[in-house]
């Protein structure tokens, strides 16, 4: 079983340098591409390798890059971005290529701004992973001195120039336009679309924000080929492999790059080595804190993207969160909801003002405080603050634990309010 | 246009205007927040949900955003769609988790957009149980009350304020439901504009502060269609009173004028109308009894003017009607206008060059929708703060701005180029400008290397552009910068582009008394030298903010009899034999001309219960039936006067048509100045007598000072307020306009006296001046302006006065040196015929030998500017 993205992240040990990362094959994509492919060949292989973005919303990476304008009358300065504000619930894979081996991202991202050919690059990183920020950095300068990052990079007479951006700490920098917005010195609030960043992005410049999950698979897919990485899948859905991870009551949490397309129960048994004793599984998240619960019953459904989603839920990054029965679920849901409503920008009156609503009747039901009329104002809220009723998919993500907790769980919450106090 | 279907209805709707905007011009009544006219749809707010179906068989729809659709054609939209109408309710219940509930001591309350949003979408019970969230409020100077509990997030304020506006002491602060729209720390609001969050606001946030010092709600206030006194640019507002006082001035809608927006000079210059330093009695000065009776009064006149000879002074702030009736009274050889030599002589070229029809007069509305403007030595900002923001919409279409003053100016940040120089080497650029666009206008002689660039850049702007604006005026005190921006704007090719040219001129009614031709105060003095046994009149104007006092005091010592019409006392009154009491606008009816030439009315807000104030073209009337005893008891009226006016002055054809005549009726009603929810009538002065005394009536206009009368849309010039059934703010001028943002049904109020004609001459300036020269030891004394206090009436009281910089003289780095003196240092400036001595401001950008004092600061008479004074440490 290969394993591209995490063969030379070794646990416990500092990353590869710049030499290291050369030894085992790191840039040659860089030098394959810069002497013999034109973008567009770059483009046509991502899109036929099937790699659909790792950040959760699963879209086809070639075929996101081709709507950015080509060609000498292009807008210009282009911008690359590596989405690293990994702030979901849960999730921790994008740390772990970060700070495991740095220079594949950088690759990935030199290949990918050359594939669009933008000039300007930024790693958008959430602020509390200090540890990447300063590898990335000490990989970035030995990669700019390798002259593979700056002015006319081996020879080609293609410019590309990388900075580090550390966020403050907003889970809405997750969402692109809002991204974008705090790369601008704004207050970080989506941006209606149209237009697409794809057009007009960073500054009103053509810009592709891609995961850095996504970006790590680009120079395996240069090197050896769209047929290989589409194999690596056990999916037809999406091509490659997936790190997929496990948090919570389970004997050994923790990170690992799989094929695509895994059961539900292979990850949970076999990787994560089942349940800790005393515990039962009762409901799984799958892909972070914005998706909805799965429970035992759909411990054979393949994650990847549309199997999850005929499941009722979503891949999303792929890291889940295993809930067991010792947890109480409306606890579990409130701590979620606590987290969705202090992250909401502000911008939009649903998700503003009615995720602190639906935190508060949680906290409520949970102290004993609950009523009959609470469960209806919950099912209102999961209803209304559904996709296209706000401005972004904050509020519709936040909804999605708590739809399918009221789904799975809804004894639960009849008991807190029935007893008047929680049974766990 | 797009045919589209509203529950099950087709209309044909705008292109390209959104669905919101097009459901609010259909008259439906679709609730929003953060969608403006003036300032777009964002998406936040999401109160204007509507359903949009797929196609026919479509059952279920989608709910969509209307502000964030643009029409297409077949459209299948619900407004009244189930589903939709609950989600529009349900916003309102999140909108009021933390709301505060305190419409009965909110100002905003009966003047709420929340509250009329409420009421439509039918939300009526809060489920919310728990605590709100609550605020701090900030001290934000004496303009604007702040209570941000009230706050429901639209981001108007802050989109208004920094985008709009362009200030940046306001911004939104926090996240989630803490968001917090402040300033960073507490203090005076910097931008000129503030105000405008009163109304941009839809709840009780920001409120007027001045109308809190005398609070009236909106349905208890009397209101009439008035217009801003306070600078030349004639924006419409709408003035409110209560027992007898103003209450508070609103933006009144114009289109082709202010659009939605006053500046704070307008809106809180209105403290002057309640104050007590009015005039309130005729007075005969050197009796022993001086204030006297109509009747004695009279006689006492007749006698004082009979068989005498009659000179007048008239008023660039006295409307039309006044200056006419003065002009009347005295005889059009013996009218003179109230202002210096220097400035008829440039207010005479300004109504030359616009009177000529050979270019077109840019209306604000005109300049905010222009692809380039080039604004020529006026400190815009300063002396016309509306027309500032209409070019900085202009520039934020992506238009071009350059920008060219004596000293930097708040423009300059959005200003593509810029120059700071003396007026002399202002208008030498303008011609070198000129030049490259015309050749055949002579190129600038000696002029230099910088001058050279920045003028091939401006003219290649104007050049490519298709709607160009060139904008000057009068307050450099410079006739080339006039003649500068008019052979620019004439140089342009007017086959290709529409060009179009403004003048700022200094006062409310500038242009109409300019427009009258008659010689300036300087030919009176003279006059007077040589002629005795005159009689003035002075009419609504203090010759000490003109004249050195030396000068005026010889003026009015050469006098027996001296007559003043005026309603606050000065210096002028003071000098007064006889004095009679004048109205404000707020008293009284009048007619204005703008900087533009559009001849706008203002309307009598309420009558005084001091009788004897009256229009100055009133007591001027009855002093000329008086005097020729042909009253035979008619009373006058404005429409009178003005008919006069167009048959004397042929200039003036058309100003009569400016407003519907006094005994325009429809379906036979008046229109009433009170609202139909007018609280009170029959109590108000119940405590001075029970029995109801007659409505007041009003032969002046078509208003009454009733509730009573037609109760719908009137014409656009008499909209007393704006009030629509469901829409109880401010917000419900949608309701009076053709299309949401657009003009008023009808057209937008005013009578426009110039108008371009074809094939009229261009007259060709070929003459720039020399190149200033710095002079040793003398500095030209230019003013400077301010928003707040360079204005005569709005600077004597209330806020205006808190806000009113303290006086500076202005001088350039290189000069301070030269002076030895810093910052701070008092200085003696030696005018003329007079000296004064004032701290020293050293300001960066400021061109060397020029001096600049502040514009209508009391002992700064007007006569000085452009002229060379000394300074001394």
């Amino acid at each position: 079983m290969e394993r591209p993205l995490t063969e030379y992240i070794q646990p416990g040990r500092p990353p590869l340098d710049l030499k290291g990362y050369e030894m085992t094959g790191g840039y040659a994509a860089v030098r394959k591409v810069l002497r013999g492919m034109s973008p567009a060949e770059v483009q046509q292989q991502v899109r036929d390798s099937n790699l659909k973005g790792r950040g959760g919303a699963g879209f086809n990476t070639g075929m996101k890059w081709s709507f950015v304008p080509m060609g000498r009358d292009a807008p210009g300065p282009k911008y690359l971005i590596a989405n690293a504000d990994e702030m979901e619930p849960g999730t921790f894979k994008d740390r772990l290529l970060m700070e495991g081996n740095p220079h594949q991202l950088i690759e990935g991202m030199i290949l990918s701004a050359y594939a669009i050919q933008a000039s300007v690059s930024y790693i958008f990183l959430r602020w509390a992973y200090r540890q990447a920020a300063q590898l990335l950095r000490k990989s970035m300068e030995e990669a700019y001195a390798a002259g593979y990052l700056g002015r006319n990079i081996l020879g080609s007479g293609y410019n590309l120039d990388m900075h580090l951006h550390t966020g403050v700490g907003r889970y809405m920098c997750g969402e692109e336009t809002a991204l974008l917005n705090a790369l601008e010195g704004k207050r970080a609030t989506p941006r209606a679309k149209p237009p697409f960043p794809q057009v007009s992005g960073l500054f009103g410049k053509p810009t592709i924000v891609n995961n850095v999950e996504t970006l790590c698979c680009i120079p395996h897919i240069v090197n050896k080929g769209a047929a290989w990485f589409k194999g690596l899948s056990y999916s037809e859905d999406s091509g490659g492999t997936k790190i997929y991870g496990a948090s919570g009551k389970v004997k050994r949490p923790g990170a690992w790059e799989l094929p695509m397309g895994v059961t539900l129960r292979q990850l949970l048994e076999e990787h994560a080595g089942g349940m800790k004793d005393g515990f039962t599984l009762k409901g799984v998240l799958p892909g972070g804190a914005s998706t909805d619960f799965l429970t035992i019953d759909h411990l054979d459904v393949k994650m990847d993207y549309t199997s999850v989603a005929a499941a009722g839920s979503r891949l999303g990054t792929g890291t889940m969160v295993v809930m067991d029965d010792a947890t109480c679920p409306v606890g579990f849901v409130h701590n979620l909801q606590h987290f969705f409503a202090q992250e909401s920008c502000g911008w939009c009156t649903p998700c503003r003002e009615g995720l602190p609503w639906v935190e508060k009747i949680l906290l409520s039901i949970e102290r004993g405080e609950g009523r009959e009329e609470d469960m209806q104002l919950l099912h209102m809220h999961t209803r209304l603050l559904g996709p296209g009723n706000t401005f972004c998919a904050l509020a519709p993500g936040a909804m999605e634990p708590l739809q399918s907790a009221l789904k799975y769980f809804g004894e639960d919450f009849q008991r807190h309010i029935k007893n008047k106090k929680c049974p766990y | 246009m797009p045919t589209i279907h509203i529950d099950k209805i087709p209309y044909a709707v705008k292109a390209g205007r959104n669905l919101l905007e097009a459901c609010l011009g259909l008259g439906f009544d679709l609730p929003y927040f953060c969608w403006h006219p003036a300032l777009g749809s964002v998406g936040a707010c999401r109160q204007c949900a509507v359903k949009v179906f797929k196609d026919g068989q479509d059952t279920r729809g989608k709910l969509v955003m209307s502000c964030m659709e643009i029409v297409k054609e077949g459209m299948l939209v619900s407004i009244a769609d189930e589903e939709a109408a609950a989600f529009r309710s349900q916003i309102i219940e999140w909108l009021m988790t933390n709301h505060p509930h305190d419409c009965p001591v909110c100002d905003e309350g009966g003047n709420c957009h929340l509250q009329d949003m409420t009421v439509m979408t039918g939300h009526n019970y809060r489920r919310f149980q728990y605590k709100k969230r609550t605020f701090l409020n900030q001290y934000l100077g004496p303009l604007i009350h702040h209570e941000m509990n009230r706050c429901i997030q639209c981001y108007r304020c802050v989109r208004f304020y920094r985008d709009y506006a362009g200030g940046n002491d306001l911004n939104v602060f926090s996240a989630h439901d803490h968001v917090y729209f402040g300033r960073e720390k507490e203090g005076v609001l910097q931008s000129p504009f503030s105000g405008n969050l009163a109304e941009i606001c839809p709840t009780g946030v920001f409120t007027d502060k001045t109308l809190k010092e005398h609070y009236t709600r909106k349905w208890d206030l009397t209101t009439a269609p008035s217009v801003c006194q306070h600078c030349s640019l004639g924006c419409n507002t709408t003035a409110g009173e209560r027992y007898g006082t103003i209450r508070n001035i609103t933006n009144r809608f114009n289109g082709e004028v202010n659009g939605y927006f006053l500046c704070d000079r307008g809106r809180y210059g209105y403290a002057f109308v309640n104050s007590v330093n009015r005039v309130v009695q005729p007075l005969l000065r050197h009796r022993a009894v001086e204030s006297v009776d109509d009747v004695t009064l009279m006689e006492a006149l007749t006698m004082r003017m009979a068989h005498q000879k009659l000179i007048g002074i008239g008023s660039p702030r006295a409307s039309v009607e006044s200056n006419f009736a003065l002009m009347q009274l005295v005889g059009k050889e013996n009218f003179y206008q109230g202002v210096t030599e220097e400035l008829a002589y440039l207010e005479k070229r300004i109504v030359d060059v616009l009177g000529s029809g050979a270019l077109h007069c840019s209306s604000l509305g005109e300049i905010a929708g222009s692809d380039a403007v080039l604004v020529v030595g006026e400190d815009v900002w300063n002396t016309a703060p509306v027309m500032a923001l209409a070019i900085r919409q202009a520039v934020m279409k992506k238009g071009f701005l350059a920008n060219t003053t004596v000293a930097p100016s708040p423009l300059d940040e959005i200003s593509a180029c810029t120059l700071h120089a003396a007026p002399d080497d202002i208008a030498r650029l303008g011609f070198a400008i000129a030049h490259l666009l015309d050749p055949s206008v002579p190129p600038v002689p000696t002029a230099s290397e910088e001058i050279q660039r920045t003028a091939t850049s401006i003219a290649e702007a104007l050049r490519t552009a298709r709607r160009p604006v060139i904008i000057s005026g009068a307050s450099c005190y410079n006739e080339a910068l006039i003649r500068a921006a008019y052979a620019i704007a004439t140089a342009l090719d007017p086959t290709e582009r529409k060009v179009g040219i403004a003048y700022v001129l200094p006062e409310c009614n500038s242009m109409g008394l300019a427009m009258m031709r008659a010689p300036s105060i300087d030919a009176a003095i003279e006059r007077t030298a040589f002629e005795h046994d005159l009689t003035v009149l002075v009419l609504e104007n203090d010759l000490y903010r003109i004249l050195p006092a030396k000068k005026a005091d010889d003026f009015f010592r050469r006098f027996k009899n001296i007559i003043v019409l005026d309603s606050l006392n000065n210096l002028t009154t003071e000098k007064a034999t006889v004095l009679l009491p004048a109205a404000t606008f707020a008293d009284g009816d009048g007619t204005l001309v703008n900087n533009e030439g559009r001849a706008q009315r203002f309307y009598q807000v309420f009558i005084p219960a001091n009788q004897h104030i009256k229009e100055s073209w009133w007591w001027l009337w009855k002093l000329h039936t008086a005097l020729t005893a042909a009253s035979n008891g008619h009373e006058c009226h404005p429409d009178e006067v003005l008919a006069r006016l167009e048959t004397a002055l042929p200039q003036f054809a058309g100003i009569s048509r400016a407003a519907p005549p006094p005994d325009f009726r429809i379906h036979g009603e008046m229109i009433p100045r009170e609202p139909h929810r007018y609280s009170g009538r029959t109590a108000m002065l119940a405590n001075l007598s029970v029995s109801e005394p007659k409505p007041r009536q009003d032969s002046d206009s078509p208003m009454t000072f009733t509730m009573e009368g037609y109760q719908r849309i009137p014409p656009s010039p008499l909209i007393p307020f704006f009030w629509a059934p469901g829409w109880n703010s401010v917000q419900s001028v949608n309701k009076y306009q053709q299309e949401p943002g657009g003009a008023l049904k009808g057209g937008d109020p005013g009578i426009r006296l110039f108008e371009q004609k074809a094939g009229a001459d261009r007259v060709l300036f070929t003459d720039p001046p020399d190149a200033f020269a710095v002079r040793d030891q003398k500095w030209m004394l230019l003013p400077q302006h301010h928003v707040f206090g360079s204005e005569e009436l709005s600077g004597t009281a209330g806020a205006i006065g808190e806000l009113t910089p303290a006086p500076v003289v202005a001088l350039s780095p290189r000069d301070a040196r030269q002076l030895g003196v810093v910052e701070g240092t008092i200085i003696r400036l030696r005018m003329d015929q007079e000296e004064v001595s004032l701290p020293v401001k050293i300001q960066e950008g400021l061109c060397n030998g020029v001096a600049l004092a502040p514009a209508g600061w009391p002992g700064m008479a007007a006569s000085n500017w452009g002229t060379w004074v000394n300074i001394s440490a």
